[in-house]
């Protein structure tokens, strides 16, 4: 079997180690005998958009992200029903931010989304810096846990009714205060977490690796199991890291108070 | 007198931490002195008849510092922060601790500068290379630049700057300023073939366009040009070309000054060092030192506190590169790789807030040449398991990878796997560096860095 992933803009959004998730991607797709194609696409490219199985985005800094944004923007539509149609994307820390309504820097510059995500984000004052834990139920009844690194300025609110992505155990997640991490559309998952995200989350690769499969064929395959060994101890460790050093524990949160903003339409 | 006063308590502080064994006292004394007097630091630096030259970069700081001070040590006499303590309390004890000096020559942090020169006021300012590092503690590559910006447009006018010319990012910093002297490499046969995807300042300051380079030395340096608004790396004052790479070994290379050139033979490996020794020379050169001087300053120099310090160790010898950052660790891996590939190292990763929070930043590291050679990886450090991970999604079996988290066990384990009379190459980060000196010194093989840095 074969799955076509499109890489947007590998050489600005790079930030935060996105290539360890793509390396992750390949091998366990390999590991299960499913050539994973990874195909670059940066500005100005036209993309096969109903080939393509999984969609990835990167982190870039606010400089990175102006230059994308445009043209990420003008890929919304495109990308909007691609999802509808059962492709599964990533979306990490900037591209997170970049595929959602609006993106407003710390200079008040917007630069508009690609408008996947139900949400906005505005840079506040203080960065959200530490380690990660949420939980999350992308299948109903199957609790599991994510561990990351978070890095941001933007608060990212989620319109009512969208999902998230996971619960924040440790950290600050979307806007330090929800409670709330990342987004979840049908089969596109945006996160702050990175870490990168998929070594010592590779249940969420599989996950990720399933989704992409089904969109090819039209059925969830079953994957089979992996020695994680490796995997469980970073995982366990990075969740140790996030309860003793997280931004946000028990409720109570290490920011200060945010500067109210109006929401953009 | 109170500044004697508080300096007097702050030094007996720093004898203190070392005769408690606790450290070396680099940092103690200048973070109570600063904690007491706020102007301590200015007060300091205007003691020295000759002023201060400072050097940041994200890489190559101390060694640049260690280059430059070989270089002048016949010249002046110095005062140093060589331990790498390289905040403003490390500054502050570092002109403590040097009663005497008549000139500064001090290694400051990427964040602390403009804290530093606003204080200090200079003489010589020399920058070296600015790319992603520590995110989780500096923010964004631009705040530092930011910062770096501002260092420099309040630099006073009598003062040199000395800037990498190959790194887009601080010819800029440095373009249209006078007494400026501007480095780089001249040799497209010791280019890479292509700049690698995580370059950072891959994109035209000017105009975003992509920059093209006609060659590549390290990380994003080079020689780069922007083909839709023409801007490109400025002319050159210090250059080097000729150059031959000796693996771990060294480097030689043909110093080229307005004044003339001088074949230098440098003990110190890889194109990053070459990089090092040119700021150290034009940092000299700004301060009189001819090109006799300043070869024979090269050329006596050796590899300073973990960065490619040999040590022996009974009948096998520890070969220490520092890694903290994906050009840094690149390049170590680069030259170390360079002839006859290991097929034995250990590689150690902590998270303390010197190595850095984020343990992202190796996946940005090109391991790949060091993995494709390795029968065995022992992998150490509190992160362990996901450098094991870093490895093992980086082609290495899994059967290959040995994940010790304790260092000194996985010092000896490494150890035990080196065949007497051979060489153990060891890639640890900064704190875990730090904890393996301890080992290696309690076990007498090599002195403490405290003792050995200056």
């Amino acid at each position: 079997m074969k799955i076509l992933v499109a890489h947007l803009y590998p050489e600005y959004l790079n930030i935060y180690a996105d290539r360890g998730n793509i390396a992750v991607l390949r091998a366990r797709a390999a590991w299960r005998g499913i050539d994973l194609e990874v195909r670059p696409v940066t500005i100005g490219d036209v993309t096969p958009g109903d080939e393509i199985d999984l969609w990835y985005v990167g982190g870039g800094q606010d400089r990175e992200q102006a230059l994308v944004a445009p043209d990420l923007a003008a890929r919304g539509e495109e990308l909007r029903r691609s999802v509808a149609a059962g492709a599964a994307l990533l979306a990490v820390c900037g591209g997170y931010q970049l595929l959602g309504r609006l993106y407003r820097d710390r200079s008040g510059t917007e630069l508009p989304g690609a408008g996947l995500f139900p949400a906005y984000t505005v840079a506040g004052e203080q960065r959200m810096i530490g380690d990660v834990l949420i939980e999350c139920e992308l299948e109903p009844g199957q609790r599991k846990t994510v561990a990351g690194f978070e890095n941001h300025a933007g608060r990212t609110f989620l319109d009512p009714g969208a999902r998230p992505l996971g619960r924040v155990i440790y950290g600050f997640g979307n806007d330090g205060r929800s409670g709330y991490e990342g987004c979840r559309l049908d089969r596109a998952v945006g996160t702050y977490l990175h870490g990168p995200l998929l070594p010592r989350n590779p249940w969420l690769a599989d996950w990720l690796i399933a989704q992409a499969a089904a969109h090819r064929t039209g059925e969830e395959p079953r994957l089979s199991p992996l020695r994680d060994d490796l995997e469980e101890q970073a995982h366990a460790v990075a969740a140790r890291r996030a309860r003793a050093r997280g931004g946000r524990r028990d409720g109570h949160l290490f920011l200060r108070p945010q500067r109210a903003h109006k929401a953009p339409k | 007198m109170r500044l004697q006063l508080e300096m007097a308590i702050a030094r007996a502080v720093g004898r203190l931490s070392r005769l408690s064994g606790r450290g070396g006292g680099t940092t103690l004394p200048g973070r109570l002195l600063s904690g007491i007097d706020k102007g301590a630091l200015s007060a300091l630096a205007s003691r020295l008849p000759q002023g201060c030259a400072l050097v940041s970069a994200t890489n190559g700081k101390t060694t640049t510092a260690a280059l430059a001070a070989e270089i002048l040590a016949p010249r002046f006499r110095l005062a140093r922060n060589g331990a790498g303590a390289n905040l403003v309390s490390g500054v502050v004890s570092a002109l403590i601790a040097a009663e005497r000096a008549d000139l500064g020559l001090l290694e400051v942090d990427e964040a602390a500068l403009l804290q530093v020169t606003r204080a200090v006021r200079p003489r010589v300012l020399c920058l070296g290379n600015l790319s992603r590092d520590q995110l989780d503690r500096y923010g964004e590559l631009e705040l530092i630049a930011e910062r770096w910006r501002v260092a420099v447009a309040e630099l006073p006018q009598e003062s040199w700057l000395v800037v990498n010319g190959d790194d887009p990012l601080l010819a800029r910093l440095a373009e249209g300023r006078e007494r400026t002297t501007t480095f780089g490499i001249d040799d497209p046969a010791v280019s890479r073939p292509t700049l690698g995807q995580t370059a950072d300042s891959a994109y035209c300051l000017r105009c975003g366009y992509p920059y093209a380079y006609a060659a590549v030395y390290v990380g994003h340096l080079g020689d780069y040009r922007c083909l839709r608004c023409k801007s490109g790396r400025p002319p050159l004052q210090v250059s080097a070309c000729r150059v031959e790479l000796e693996g771990t070994r060294g480097v030689t290379f043909d110093l080229v000054l307005p004044e003339g050139r001088g074949r230098v033979h440098l003990l110190l490996p890889g194109l990053y060092n070459v990089y090092n020794a040119l700021a150290a020379a034009a940092l000299a050169r700004s301060l009189g030192a001819s090109l006799d001087e300043i070869v024979a300053g090269l050329h006596r120099a050796r590899p300073v506190f973990g960065r490619f310090e040999r040590i022996a160790v009974g009948e096998r010898t520890l070969l220490v590169l520092l890694i903290k950052n994906p050009a840094g660790a690149s390049e170590a891996v680069r030259t170390v790789v360079q002839g006859l590939p290991p097929r034995l190292a250990l590689v150690c990763l902590n998270d303390d807030v010197a190595d850095g929070r984020d343990v992202s930043w190796i996946w940005d590291v090109d391991f790949e040449p060091l993995a494709s050679g390795l029968e065995r990886l022992v992998a150490s450090g509190e992160r362990a398991a996901e450098l094991a991970l870093r490895f093992k999604y980086g082609g290495l079996a899994e059967d290959r990878i040995e994940v010790v988290p304790d260092l000194e066990q996985a010092l000896d384990r490494a150890l035990r796997l080196t065949p007497a009379g051979g060489e153990l190459v060891c890639l640890p980060t900064y704190t875990a560096m730090l904890a393996l000196q301890r080992v290696v010194a309690e076990r007498g093989y090599a002195p403490p860095y405290w003792e050995r840095a200056a």
